[in-house]
Protein backbone atom coordinates (compact mmCIF):
# COMPACT_ATOMS: atom_id res chain seq x y z
CA UNK A 1 0.00 0.00 0.00
CA UNK A 2 2.50 2.71 -1.06
CA UNK A 3 -0.25 5.32 -1.29
CA UNK A 4 -1.06 4.54 2.33
CA UNK A 5 2.28 5.90 3.55
CA UNK A 6 1.85 9.12 1.59
CA UNK A 7 -1.72 9.55 2.80
CA UNK A 8 -0.52 9.05 6.36
CA UNK A 9 2.30 11.56 5.93
CA UNK A 10 -0.15 14.11 4.51
CA UNK A 11 -2.66 13.40 7.29
CA UNK A 12 0.01 13.83 9.97
CA UNK A 13 1.09 17.16 8.46
CA UNK A 14 -2.53 18.34 8.50
CA UNK A 15 -3.41 17.19 11.99
CA UNK A 16 0.06 17.53 13.58
CA UNK A 17 -0.86 14.60 15.78
CA UNK A 18 -0.21 10.86 15.34
CA UNK A 19 -3.48 9.57 16.74
CA UNK A 20 -5.55 12.09 14.84
CA UNK A 21 -3.67 11.23 11.66
CA UNK A 22 -4.39 7.51 12.16
CA UNK A 23 -8.09 8.23 12.71
CA UNK A 24 -8.13 10.40 9.62
CA UNK A 25 -6.50 7.79 7.39
CA UNK A 26 -8.76 5.05 8.73
CA UNK A 27 -11.85 7.13 8.09
CA UNK A 28 -10.59 8.00 4.62
CA UNK A 29 -10.27 4.34 3.67
CA UNK A 30 -13.65 3.54 5.17
CA UNK A 31 -15.26 6.33 3.19
CA UNK A 32 -13.40 5.33 0.03
CA UNK A 33 -14.66 1.76 0.36
CA UNK A 34 -18.20 2.88 1.05
CA UNK A 35 -18.29 5.53 -1.63
CA UNK A 36 -16.32 3.76 -4.32
CA UNK A 37 -19.35 3.83 -6.60
CA UNK A 38 -18.91 7.64 -6.74
CA UNK A 39 -15.44 7.24 -8.20
CA UNK A 40 -15.62 7.65 -11.96
CA UNK A 41 -13.25 5.28 -13.79
CA UNK A 42 -10.83 7.18 -15.95
CA UNK A 43 -10.66 10.11 -13.53
CA UNK A 44 -7.79 10.72 -11.15
CA UNK A 45 -7.86 8.16 -8.31
CA UNK A 46 -5.14 9.92 -6.34
CA UNK A 47 -6.91 13.29 -6.41
CA UNK A 48 -10.16 11.52 -5.44
CA UNK A 49 -8.74 9.81 -2.34
CA UNK A 50 -6.81 12.93 -1.23
CA UNK A 51 -10.03 14.90 -1.63
CA UNK A 52 -11.79 12.44 0.69
CA UNK A 53 -8.99 12.72 3.25
CA UNK A 54 -8.99 16.49 3.14
CA UNK A 55 -12.79 16.80 3.36
CA UNK A 56 -12.75 14.41 6.32
CA UNK A 57 -10.06 16.52 7.96
CA UNK A 58 -12.05 19.73 7.43
CA UNK A 59 -14.98 18.29 9.37
CA UNK A 60 -12.77 17.22 12.28
CA UNK A 61 -12.21 19.45 15.30
CA UNK A 62 -8.69 20.43 14.23
CA UNK A 63 -9.87 20.95 10.67
CA UNK A 64 -12.75 23.19 11.68
CA UNK A 65 -10.31 25.40 13.57
CA UNK A 66 -8.03 25.69 10.53
CA UNK A 67 -10.96 26.54 8.23
CA UNK A 68 -11.60 29.74 10.18
CA UNK A 69 -8.28 31.23 8.96
CA UNK A 70 -8.78 33.87 6.28
CA UNK A 71 -6.14 34.05 3.58
CA UNK A 72 -7.24 37.18 1.78
CA UNK A 73 -5.92 35.87 -1.51
CA UNK A 74 -8.42 37.21 -4.00
CA UNK A 75 -6.85 39.12 -6.82
CA UNK A 76 -3.38 37.79 -6.11
CA UNK A 77 -2.96 35.92 -9.36
CA UNK A 78 0.69 36.66 -9.84
CA UNK A 79 3.79 36.12 -7.79
CA UNK A 80 4.58 38.70 -5.23
CA UNK A 81 7.62 40.89 -5.71
CA UNK A 82 10.86 39.38 -4.56
CA UNK A 83 11.77 40.40 -1.05
CA UNK A 84 14.66 42.81 -0.60
CA UNK A 85 16.97 40.21 0.85
CA UNK A 86 19.75 39.02 -1.41
CA UNK A 87 19.67 35.45 -2.73
CA UNK A 88 22.50 34.51 -0.38
CA UNK A 89 20.53 35.43 2.73
CA UNK A 90 17.33 33.67 1.71
CA UNK A 91 18.71 30.63 -0.05
CA UNK A 92 17.31 27.61 1.73
CA UNK A 93 19.80 24.81 2.20
CA UNK A 94 19.28 21.09 2.46
CA UNK A 95 20.94 21.28 5.86
CA UNK A 96 18.00 23.46 6.94
CA UNK A 97 15.67 20.44 6.89
CA UNK A 98 14.67 20.60 10.55
CA UNK A 99 14.09 24.34 10.31
CA UNK A 100 11.96 23.88 7.18
CA UNK A 101 9.90 21.17 8.85
CA UNK A 102 9.22 23.41 11.80
CA UNK A 103 8.37 26.32 9.52
CA UNK A 104 6.00 24.13 7.48
CA UNK A 105 4.27 23.12 10.70
CA UNK A 106 3.80 26.78 11.61
CA UNK A 107 2.13 27.71 8.31
CA UNK A 108 -1.64 28.11 8.06
CA UNK A 109 -3.19 24.81 6.95
CA UNK A 110 -4.22 26.06 3.45
CA UNK A 111 -0.60 27.08 2.77
CA UNK A 112 0.85 23.91 4.27
CA UNK A 113 -1.45 21.57 2.34
CA UNK A 114 -0.93 23.25 -1.04
CA UNK A 115 2.86 23.16 -0.61
CA UNK A 116 2.71 19.47 0.27
CA UNK A 117 0.48 18.64 -2.70
CA UNK A 118 2.67 20.59 -5.12
CA UNK A 119 6.21 19.94 -3.86
CA UNK A 120 5.92 16.52 -2.26
CA UNK A 121 3.04 14.87 -4.08
CA UNK A 122 4.09 16.64 -7.28
CA UNK A 123 0.49 17.11 -8.29
CA UNK A 124 -0.23 19.24 -11.34
CA UNK A 125 -2.13 22.48 -10.85
CA UNK A 126 -5.17 20.69 -12.30
CA UNK A 127 -4.91 17.86 -9.74
CA UNK A 128 -4.49 20.35 -6.90
CA UNK A 129 -7.48 22.26 -8.21
CA UNK A 130 -9.57 19.05 -8.08
CA UNK A 131 -8.29 17.99 -4.67
CA UNK A 132 -8.82 21.35 -3.00
CA UNK A 133 -11.91 22.27 -5.05
CA UNK A 134 -10.51 25.69 -6.00
CA UNK A 135 -9.96 27.29 -9.44
CA UNK A 136 -6.52 26.97 -11.06
CA UNK A 137 -5.97 30.73 -10.73
CA UNK A 138 -6.39 30.39 -6.97
CA UNK A 139 -4.01 27.40 -6.95
CA UNK A 140 -1.33 29.62 -8.51
CA UNK A 141 -1.87 32.60 -6.25
CA UNK A 142 -2.12 30.47 -3.10
CA UNK A 143 1.03 28.56 -4.00
CA UNK A 144 2.88 31.79 -4.55
CA UNK A 145 1.76 33.13 -1.19
CA UNK A 146 2.51 29.85 0.55
CA UNK A 147 6.07 29.86 -0.78
CA UNK A 148 6.57 33.41 0.31
CA UNK A 149 5.04 32.67 3.74
CA UNK A 150 7.45 29.76 4.18
CA UNK A 151 10.45 31.93 3.29
CA UNK A 152 9.29 34.65 5.67
CA UNK A 153 8.73 32.13 8.46
CA UNK A 154 12.19 30.63 7.97
CA UNK A 155 13.79 34.07 7.97
CA UNK A 156 11.92 34.99 11.12
CA UNK A 157 12.97 31.75 12.81
CA UNK A 158 16.60 32.41 11.87
CA UNK A 159 16.39 35.83 13.50
CA UNK A 160 14.79 34.47 16.71
CA UNK B 1 8.43 41.10 -28.13
CA UNK B 2 11.06 41.62 -25.39
CA UNK B 3 9.81 40.72 -21.93
CA UNK B 4 11.07 42.37 -18.78
CA UNK B 5 12.80 40.43 -16.01
CA UNK B 6 9.77 41.04 -13.81
CA UNK B 7 7.58 39.21 -16.31
CA UNK B 8 10.04 36.33 -16.48
CA UNK B 9 10.25 36.13 -12.69
CA UNK B 10 6.48 35.80 -12.50
CA UNK B 11 6.72 32.68 -14.63
CA UNK B 12 9.51 31.02 -12.64
CA UNK B 13 7.26 29.06 -10.26
CA UNK B 14 5.15 27.67 -13.11
CA UNK B 15 8.39 26.85 -14.95
CA UNK B 16 9.79 24.77 -12.09
CA UNK B 17 6.35 23.23 -11.45
CA UNK B 18 6.33 22.02 -15.05
CA UNK B 19 3.25 24.05 -15.89
CA UNK B 20 4.57 26.15 -18.78
CA UNK B 21 4.03 25.13 -22.38
CA UNK B 22 7.15 23.63 -24.04
CA UNK B 23 7.56 26.80 -26.08
CA UNK B 24 7.33 29.10 -23.02
CA UNK B 25 9.67 26.84 -21.04
CA UNK B 26 12.25 26.92 -23.84
CA UNK B 27 12.09 30.72 -24.11
CA UNK B 28 12.39 31.16 -20.34
CA UNK B 29 15.25 28.68 -20.28
CA UNK B 30 17.07 30.74 -22.93
CA UNK B 31 16.53 33.87 -20.86
CA UNK B 32 17.88 32.20 -17.69
CA UNK B 33 21.09 31.39 -19.52
CA UNK B 34 21.61 35.04 -20.35
CA UNK B 35 20.32 36.87 -17.26
CA UNK B 36 22.29 36.44 -14.04
CA UNK B 37 19.60 38.13 -11.91
CA UNK B 38 16.79 35.86 -13.08
CA UNK B 39 19.11 32.83 -12.92
CA UNK B 40 19.93 33.62 -9.27
CA UNK B 41 16.23 34.03 -8.46
CA UNK B 42 15.51 30.79 -10.32
CA UNK B 43 18.19 28.96 -8.36
CA UNK B 44 16.74 30.25 -5.10
CA UNK B 45 13.25 29.05 -5.99
CA UNK B 46 14.50 25.70 -7.20
CA UNK B 47 16.46 25.23 -3.98
CA UNK B 48 13.37 26.02 -1.93
CA UNK B 49 11.32 23.54 -3.94
CA UNK B 50 13.88 20.79 -3.40
CA UNK B 51 14.34 21.53 0.26
CA UNK B 52 10.59 21.45 0.91
CA UNK B 53 10.27 18.25 -1.09
CA UNK B 54 12.90 16.57 1.09
CA UNK B 55 11.59 18.02 4.36
CA UNK B 56 7.97 17.04 3.64
CA UNK B 57 8.79 13.33 3.91
CA UNK B 58 8.60 13.29 7.67
CA UNK B 59 5.95 11.00 9.16
CA UNK B 60 5.86 7.21 8.88
CA UNK B 61 2.85 5.16 9.92
CA UNK B 62 3.18 2.74 12.80
CA UNK B 63 3.45 -0.92 11.58
CA UNK B 64 0.57 -1.92 13.88
CA UNK B 65 -1.63 0.75 12.32
CA UNK B 66 -0.58 -0.35 8.83
CA UNK B 67 -1.55 -3.95 9.63
CA UNK B 68 -4.93 -2.78 10.92
CA UNK B 69 -5.70 -0.87 7.71
CA UNK B 70 -4.37 -3.66 5.54
CA UNK B 71 -6.69 -6.09 7.26
CA UNK B 72 -9.56 -3.69 6.82
CA UNK B 73 -8.98 -3.35 3.08
CA UNK B 74 -8.09 -6.95 2.32
CA UNK B 75 -10.83 -8.65 4.35
CA UNK B 76 -13.61 -9.63 1.91
CA UNK B 77 -16.30 -10.27 4.57
CA UNK B 78 -18.61 -11.98 2.03
CA UNK B 79 -21.18 -13.05 4.63
CA UNK B 80 -21.97 -9.47 5.52
CA UNK B 81 -21.44 -7.62 2.29
CA UNK B 82 -22.37 -10.11 -0.38
CA UNK B 83 -20.95 -10.54 -3.85
CA UNK B 84 -21.42 -6.92 -4.91
CA UNK B 85 -19.34 -5.61 -2.05
CA UNK B 86 -16.74 -8.24 -2.70
CA UNK B 87 -16.34 -6.98 -6.25
CA UNK B 88 -16.23 -3.38 -4.98
CA UNK B 89 -13.50 -4.36 -2.52
CA UNK B 90 -11.53 -6.13 -5.20
CA UNK B 91 -11.84 -3.09 -7.46
CA UNK B 92 -10.81 -0.69 -4.69
CA UNK B 93 -7.87 -2.88 -3.70
CA UNK B 94 -6.83 -3.16 -7.33
CA UNK B 95 -7.14 0.62 -7.76
CA UNK B 96 -5.06 1.21 -4.64
CA UNK B 97 -2.44 -1.27 -5.87
CA UNK B 98 -2.38 0.24 -9.36
CA UNK B 99 -2.20 3.76 -7.91
CA UNK B 100 0.56 2.48 -5.62
CA UNK B 101 2.44 1.01 -8.54
CA UNK B 102 2.12 4.25 -10.46
CA UNK B 103 3.26 6.20 -7.41
CA UNK B 104 6.25 3.85 -6.99
CA UNK B 105 7.21 4.24 -10.64
CA UNK B 106 6.73 7.98 -10.39
CA UNK B 107 8.77 8.04 -7.17
CA UNK B 108 11.64 6.17 -8.83
CA UNK B 109 11.63 8.56 -11.76
CA UNK B 110 11.37 11.50 -9.37
CA UNK B 111 14.14 10.13 -7.19
CA UNK B 112 16.44 9.84 -10.19
CA UNK B 113 15.48 13.27 -11.46
CA UNK B 114 15.96 14.71 -7.97
CA UNK B 115 19.44 13.24 -7.74
CA UNK B 116 20.45 14.55 -11.16
CA UNK B 117 18.98 17.96 -10.36
CA UNK B 118 20.89 18.01 -7.09
CA UNK B 119 24.12 17.45 -9.01
CA UNK B 120 23.20 20.17 -11.52
CA UNK B 121 22.52 22.49 -8.55
CA UNK B 122 25.99 21.75 -7.20
CA UNK B 123 27.55 22.30 -10.62
CA UNK B 124 25.76 25.67 -11.01
CA UNK B 125 26.64 26.67 -7.45
CA UNK B 126 30.30 25.84 -8.13
CA UNK B 127 30.31 27.94 -11.29
CA UNK B 128 28.60 30.84 -9.51
CA UNK B 129 30.97 30.67 -6.54
CA UNK B 130 33.79 33.18 -6.12
CA UNK B 131 36.02 30.26 -5.05
CA UNK B 132 34.85 27.40 -7.22
CA UNK B 133 37.60 24.97 -6.19
CA UNK B 134 39.44 24.23 -2.95
CA UNK B 135 42.53 22.90 -4.67
CA UNK B 136 43.57 24.90 -7.70
CA UNK B 137 45.84 22.97 -9.98
CA UNK B 138 46.02 21.72 -13.52
CA UNK B 139 48.31 18.95 -12.31
CA UNK B 140 46.54 15.67 -11.61
CA UNK B 141 49.42 14.65 -9.32
CA UNK B 142 48.55 17.61 -7.08
CA UNK B 143 44.76 17.32 -7.20
CA UNK B 144 44.46 13.60 -6.51
CA UNK B 145 46.61 13.54 -3.32
CA UNK B 146 44.71 16.58 -2.00
CA UNK B 147 41.61 14.38 -1.55
CA UNK B 148 43.46 11.85 0.61
CA UNK B 149 41.88 11.69 4.05
CA UNK B 150 38.99 13.90 2.92
CA UNK B 151 36.96 11.25 1.09
CA UNK B 152 36.64 7.51 1.85
CA UNK B 153 37.95 6.28 -1.53
CA UNK B 154 40.54 7.04 -4.16
CA UNK B 155 40.38 7.51 -7.93
CA UNK B 156 42.63 7.99 -10.94
CA UNK B 157 42.82 10.97 -13.26
CA UNK B 158 43.87 10.79 -16.90
CA UNK B 159 46.70 12.58 -18.66
CA UNK B 160 44.91 15.37 -20.52
CA UNK B 161 47.75 16.60 -22.67
CA UNK B 162 46.72 16.54 -26.32
CA UNK B 163 43.02 16.66 -25.41
CA UNK B 164 40.84 19.80 -25.40
CA UNK B 165 40.27 19.43 -21.65
CA UNK B 166 42.09 21.25 -18.86
CA UNK B 167 41.87 20.30 -15.20
CA UNK B 168 40.98 23.39 -13.16
CA UNK B 169 40.92 21.89 -9.68
CA UNK B 170 38.72 20.08 -7.20
CA UNK B 171 36.64 20.29 -4.07
CA UNK B 172 34.89 17.98 -1.65
CA UNK B 173 31.22 17.55 -2.47
CA UNK B 174 28.34 15.81 -0.71
CA UNK B 175 25.52 13.73 -2.08
CA UNK B 176 22.98 12.33 0.36
CA UNK B 177 25.32 13.10 3.26
CA UNK B 178 28.16 11.08 1.67
CA UNK B 179 31.40 12.85 0.82
CA UNK B 180 32.81 12.62 -2.68
CA UNK B 181 35.02 14.45 -5.14
CA UNK B 182 34.01 17.19 -7.54
CA UNK B 183 36.61 17.86 -10.22
CA UNK B 184 36.30 20.83 -12.53
CA UNK B 185 37.45 20.60 -16.12
CA UNK B 186 37.45 23.33 -18.73
CA UNK B 187 36.81 22.78 -22.40
CA UNK B 188 36.92 25.93 -24.52
CA UNK B 189 34.69 28.42 -22.63
CA UNK B 190 32.67 25.75 -20.80
CA UNK B 191 33.22 23.99 -17.51
CA UNK B 192 32.36 20.42 -16.65
CA UNK B 193 31.96 19.08 -13.13
CA UNK B 194 32.92 15.47 -12.63
CA UNK B 195 31.39 14.07 -9.45
CA UNK B 196 32.67 10.82 -7.97
CA UNK B 197 30.83 9.11 -5.12
CA UNK B 198 30.69 5.66 -3.61
CA UNK B 199 27.99 3.75 -5.42
CA UNK B 200 26.37 2.39 -2.28
CA UNK B 201 22.99 4.07 -1.80
CA UNK B 202 22.94 5.61 -5.26
CA UNK B 203 20.77 3.10 -7.05
CA UNK B 204 18.41 5.73 -8.42
CA UNK B 205 20.12 5.93 -11.76
CA UNK B 206 19.32 2.37 -12.66
CA UNK B 207 21.36 1.85 -15.78
CA UNK B 208 25.06 1.13 -15.86
CA UNK B 209 25.70 4.00 -18.22
CA UNK B 210 23.46 6.71 -19.47
CA UNK B 211 23.34 10.17 -20.93
CA UNK B 212 20.56 12.31 -19.53
CA UNK B 213 19.46 15.88 -19.66
CA UNK B 214 18.52 17.64 -16.42
CA UNK B 215 17.44 21.29 -16.49
CA UNK B 216 19.05 21.58 -19.94
CA UNK B 217 22.43 20.35 -18.67
CA UNK B 218 23.92 17.21 -20.12
CA UNK B 219 24.65 14.58 -17.50
CA UNK B 220 26.62 11.44 -18.24
CA UNK B 221 26.83 8.77 -15.59
CA UNK B 222 28.60 5.44 -15.28
CA UNK B 223 29.83 3.11 -12.58
CA UNK B 224 33.23 1.57 -12.11
CA UNK B 225 34.71 -0.49 -9.28
CA UNK B 226 32.11 0.52 -6.71
CA UNK B 227 32.21 4.19 -7.63
CA UNK B 228 29.53 6.20 -9.42
CA UNK B 229 30.69 8.93 -11.81
CA UNK B 230 28.57 11.86 -12.99
CA UNK B 231 29.85 14.35 -15.55
CA UNK B 232 27.69 17.50 -15.69
CA UNK B 233 28.02 20.47 -18.02
CA UNK B 234 26.36 22.73 -20.54
CA UNK B 235 28.49 21.24 -23.28
CA UNK B 236 27.52 18.99 -26.15
CA UNK B 237 27.13 15.26 -25.66
CA UNK B 238 30.27 14.71 -27.74
CA UNK B 239 32.50 16.66 -25.30
CA UNK B 240 30.97 14.90 -22.34
CA UNK B 241 31.46 11.50 -23.95
CA UNK B 242 35.08 12.29 -24.82
CA UNK B 243 35.92 13.35 -21.27
CA UNK B 244 34.07 10.34 -19.87
CA UNK B 245 36.08 7.97 -22.07
CA UNK B 246 39.35 9.58 -20.92
CA UNK B 247 38.36 9.20 -17.26
CA UNK B 248 37.22 5.63 -17.79
CA UNK B 249 40.46 4.72 -19.53
CA UNK B 250 42.44 6.03 -16.53
CA UNK B 251 40.30 4.23 -13.92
Amino acid sequence: MPLFERLYNFAHWLTQDREEAEDLVQETYTKALRGFSSFQPGTNFRAWIYQILRNTFLTSRTGLKSASISLDEEGAQQNLPVANATPETILLQRSDQQLIQEALGRLAVPYREILLLCEFEEMSYQEISTTLAIPIGTVMSRLSRARRALRDTVQQMRKD
Amino acid sequence: MVMSCETWTEKLDAYFDGELSPEEARTLNDHLRQCATCAAEGLRRLQQKRVVQAAAQRFTPDPVFRARIQKKIASPRPMLWGRRWLSVLVTVTASVLIAGLLVTLQRNRRSEQQLLSELVDQHVTTLASANPVDVISTDRHTVKPWFEGKIPFTFNLPELQGSPFVLVGGRVSYLRQSPGAELIFRVRQHQISLFIFQEQGLNDVGENESLRTALSFEVRTWRHHGLRYYAVGDVGAQDLNQLSELIKAAS
